[in-house]
């Protein structure tokens, strides 16, 4: 049995390893894509933002990074045994996640109000869509993740793999924020 | 907790067992939706066959066209319809054939069906672990692919045809739906079948990752693995550098086809018509598509390296020459490979200076490319050389990647590039150095470990005239083309004969296209050999090449989680051939120094100081014998 005990191990390790994996592929999807924005934008001096982003970005900003340290403090109740911390943490992180979810919905509503449209002669333009949008589809796997995560604390899953889950999660959560606030410093240095 | 589950299992090895309780295996679970790693890897090798039969009869269909452009063949509207009315291809189809035939090469042959094949067979069993990291994304990536190459084929079924804009589909062609029938539902097709086919290759990379980082045997140090593990495990840090690059690029494309934005589109007349579409800049397409399809290129030819490398030691019985500078060669080429892609891009009006820039970095990378075919040669030369069929096929790879890359050498100067860029020049390179060569490679695979993937021989008579066929085909097929290219004539053209300068080089395509159709014939030798040996092929034995590595030292039967008891530890590095002072010409990984006393070199511990004492105790004791010895 011993034995088996150490290969669970060592699968959990190597699982927790594809997550890093992963962050790193996501990782350069967005690199791809902010690497399009100064090849586009540098081709011409009619491309370019234009414009002032709209303020309710900081707000979702503020959202996020409190969301990583409710992440934090969830994964920190987990080590110290205490559940019922962990699952409220959880309940908030997945919270602020929704509500940064609407933030941007908001942002997306100001910039078309503003007329600065995603179907645009100015790709520039077009191109704030897409980053945001991308990274609110991993907003999405995050806050499904977060879902899991707190489904198998509920369900009193064995300590290893609860701890398991909540470390590959707030991987993946944490990148999301930095991720965030790299394509936001991105567009305020392109604005 | 079922992985202890499955770990318990593979321990007693029962999976035959059908009452055994737990664990079921049904038709499904064991040839459909398998987790096993050394199914999966059948899967992947037998869909990347198929998908090369049908991309290989594409290209016949075009090379008629070429060969004959103004001959009927009514057999062809027999099977192809309007695409062929009057027995003759039409432009459209021509292009969608030329198109798919890449797409198809590239992508599912020499990607999924060379690294998918070979990194799900091998990392698990010469790392020596159980299965991969996580089997069920391992099953996850397999599906992925087929569902790409199912979308690709049904684009065949459509009324205006597959997608039509070359395999590196540059917009604006790919991204109006107008331009060409092949951009409209082809193209998106096209799109979808590609996305499937990243995510199977991402999965599938994360996958071989981890599970050779974290999952490696006791005593396995990175430095003692085989090259193989080495080709593949660059490889797949490669894709999963690159391939999310080519998501961004398609994501866009996908917009602009879709939604009207104009990301890659400015300024278009179609048919008299000025579309909406202003600002966009097509070259960003190529400089984001380039960043992948340069890296996507060594993804194909460094599994093949990697199979090479190991196939030319066991069967020269030698040492595989530097081994370190095989594996600082491949990491270089991987660092390298991410700031050459400009060299496909020099007639696009880069900047001169930009242009000097990606010429000297691919200059520079031919350097490590030369040294791995320095390296291979310098193993051969007087080696003990078994001319097996994967060996023949080894030295055949050799061969294509100096052949071939000699004229990259000419295509990566920006100057002469501006003669040479879209011609026959550029198709008779990278036939050579990545077609051929990964296709020699991925073969030499096949037959290498067919006793491994299938538990039986492959017949070597067959093997031997599949070799020379192809090996001859193949140079008749792609060396004129040289010529061609240098005489300016451009590639994708439907015909040769409206063009005065081109007409002379008629007879040359219809040679090329005969030659074509006999090196096609020849695959027929392969593929009843393969299929014929799955089940009536001599049964193997557990080490028929007398090799090293751990996965000779599993059961020909395959079992779950490979070895019936614990996974052997390994001593040694994996290249002990011919060691002199050894009764035999091989020492597997598995062998402990204890039991090779008379062969063992200082050099060997790495300094361990307690293992040389012990090494000099025993032979100042056995010197009498040693010197008989000897
Ligand atoms: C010796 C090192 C090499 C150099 C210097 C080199 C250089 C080049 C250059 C400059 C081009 C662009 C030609 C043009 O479009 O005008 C090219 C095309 C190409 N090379 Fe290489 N190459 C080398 C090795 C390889 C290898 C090892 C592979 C694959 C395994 C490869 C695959 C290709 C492919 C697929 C294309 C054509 C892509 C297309 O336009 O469809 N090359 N090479
Ligand atoms: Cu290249």
């Amino acid at each position: 049995m011993k034995r088996v005990i150490e290969g669970d191990v060592q699968s959990l390790r190597a699982r927790k390893f594809l997550m890093w994996l992963f962050v790193i592929s996501s990782f350069m999807f967005f690199a791809a894509l902010t690497s399009g924005f100064i090849v586009y934008t540098g081709g011409s001096a009619e491309r370019g933002i234009k414009i002032v982003l709209p303020q309710i970005f900081k707000f979702s900003t503020g959202a996020i990074i409190l969301s990583s340290i409710t992440m934090y403090r969830a994964y920190w109740a987990a080590k110290r045994l205490d559940f019922t911390q962990e699952k409220r943490y959880l309940v908030f992180t997945i919270l602020l996640g929704i509500l940064f979810f609407a933030f941007q919905l908001l942002a997306w509503h100001t910039l078309i109000e503003e007329g600065v449209y995603f179907v645009n002669y100015n790709a520039s333009q077009s191109f704030i869509y897409v980053f945001t949008g991308a990274h609110l589809l991993h907003i999405i796997l995050g806050i499904f993740f977060l879902t899991y995560t707190l489904l198998g604390c509920i369900k009193n899953i064995p300590h290893n793999h609860n701890l398991f889950r909540l470390e590959v999660t707030s991987i993946f959560w944490h990148f999301i924020d930095i991720l965030w606030i790299y394509l936001y410093v991105f567009l305020l240095l392109g604005q | 907790m079922a992985s202890a589950v499955k770990l318990d299992h593979a321990v007693s090895g029962h999976h035959h067992d059908h009452d055994h309780g737990h664990h079921k295996e049904t038709f499904i679970t064991k040839y459909i939706f398998s987790q096993d790693h050394k199914m999966i890897a059948k899967q992947f090798l037998i869909t990347g066959i198929i998908m090369a039969v049908i991309a290989m009869i594409l290209s016949v269909l075009f090379r008629l066209q070429l060969g004959w452009p103004d001959k009927s063949f009514p057999i062809l509207e027999t099977f192809l319809g309007k695409w062929a009315e009057g027995g003759r291809i039409k432009p459209d189809f021509f292009l969608a054939l030329v198109t798919i035939h890449g797409t198809m090469m590239v992508f599912f042959v020499l990607t999924a069906g060379l690294s998918g094949t070979f990194s799900n067979l091998l990392i698990p069993l010469q790392i020596g672990a159980r299965d991969m990291a996580s089997p069920f994304l391992n099953m996850l990536s397999y599906w992925l692919f087929f569902l790409a190459c199912a979308i690709m084929l049904g684009s065949f079924f459509t009324q205006t045809g597959p997608a039509s804009a070359g395999w590196t589909v540059y917009p604006p062609l790919s991204a109006l739906p107008k331009a060409i029938p092949g951009s409209g539902i082809g193209m998106t097709l096209w799109l979808i079948s590609m996305t499937s086919f990243v995510a199977s290759a991402l999965i599938g990379g994360l996958n071989y990752i981890s599970t050779i980082l974290n999952m490696r045997t006791r005593g396995m140090d990175l430095w003692k693995m085989p090259l193989t593990i080495w080709a593949l495990f660059l490889t797949a840090i490669l894709g999963v550098l690159t391939f999310p690059v080519l998501v961004a690029a398609v994501v866009l494309l996908i917009f602009d086809r879709s939604f009207g934005t104009s990301f890659y589109l400015s300024e278009i007349v179609v048919a008299g018509q000025t579309l909406p579409n202003q600002g966009g800049s097509p070259i960003l397409w190529q400089h984001l598509f380039w960043f992948l399809g340069h890296p996507e290129v060594y993804i194909v030819i460094m599994p093949a390296l990697g199979i090479t490398s190991e196939v030319i030691a066991v069967n020269s019985r030698k040492p595989i020459f530097g081994y370190h500078a095989m594996v600082y060669s491949l990491i270089g080429i991987t660092v390298l490979s991410f700031i050459v892609w400009g060299h496909h891009m020099f007639v696009t009006g880069m900047n001169p200076f930009l242009g000097g820039v990606f010429m000297i970095t691919t200059l520079i990378i031919a350097v490590p490319s030369a040294v791995k075919t320095f390296n291979y040669l310098a193993t051969l030369w007087r080696g003990n050389i078994r001319f097996t069929p994967a060996m023949l096929f080894a030295i055949g790879l050799v061969s294509f990647f100096i052949s071939g890359g000699l004229t990259g050498i000419f295509l990566g100067n920006s100057v002469l590039d501006i003669n040479l860029h879209d011609t026959y020049f550029v198709v008779a390179h990278f036939h050579l150095v990545m077609g051929s060569a990964a296709i020699f490679g991925m073969l030499c695979g096949v037959y290498h470990w067919f006793p491994k993937l299938f538990g039986r021989m492959m017949d070597e008579k067959l093997a031997y005239l599949h070799f020379w066929l192809t090996f001859a085909g193949a140079y008749l097929v792609f060396f004129p083309m040289h010529f061609m290219g240098l005489d300016g004539v451009p590639r994708r053209y439907y015909a040769f004969t409206e063009f005065e300068f081109m007409k002379e080089w008629l007879t040359v395509n219809e040679f090329v296209s005969w030659a074509a159709i006999v090196a096609a014939l020849a695959q027929v030798a392969f593929l009843y050999n393969f299929f014929h040996s799955i089940f009536y092929g001599k049964k193997a034995t557990p080490n028929p090449w007398h090799a090293n590595t751990l996965e000779w030292t599993t059961p020909v039967e395959h079992l779950h989680g490979n070895w019936p008891g614990e996974i052997p530890a390994v001593y040694r590095w994996p290249y002990d051939y011919s060691k002199p002072g050894h009764e035999e010409d091989f020492i597997q990984q598995t062998t402990p120094f204890s039991q090779t006393m008379s062969s063992n070199l200082l050099h060997d511990f790495e300094g361990n100081m307690e293992a040389e004492r012990i090494q000099l105790d025993w032979e100042a004791k056995h010197k009498h014998e040693m010197s008989t010895r000897v």
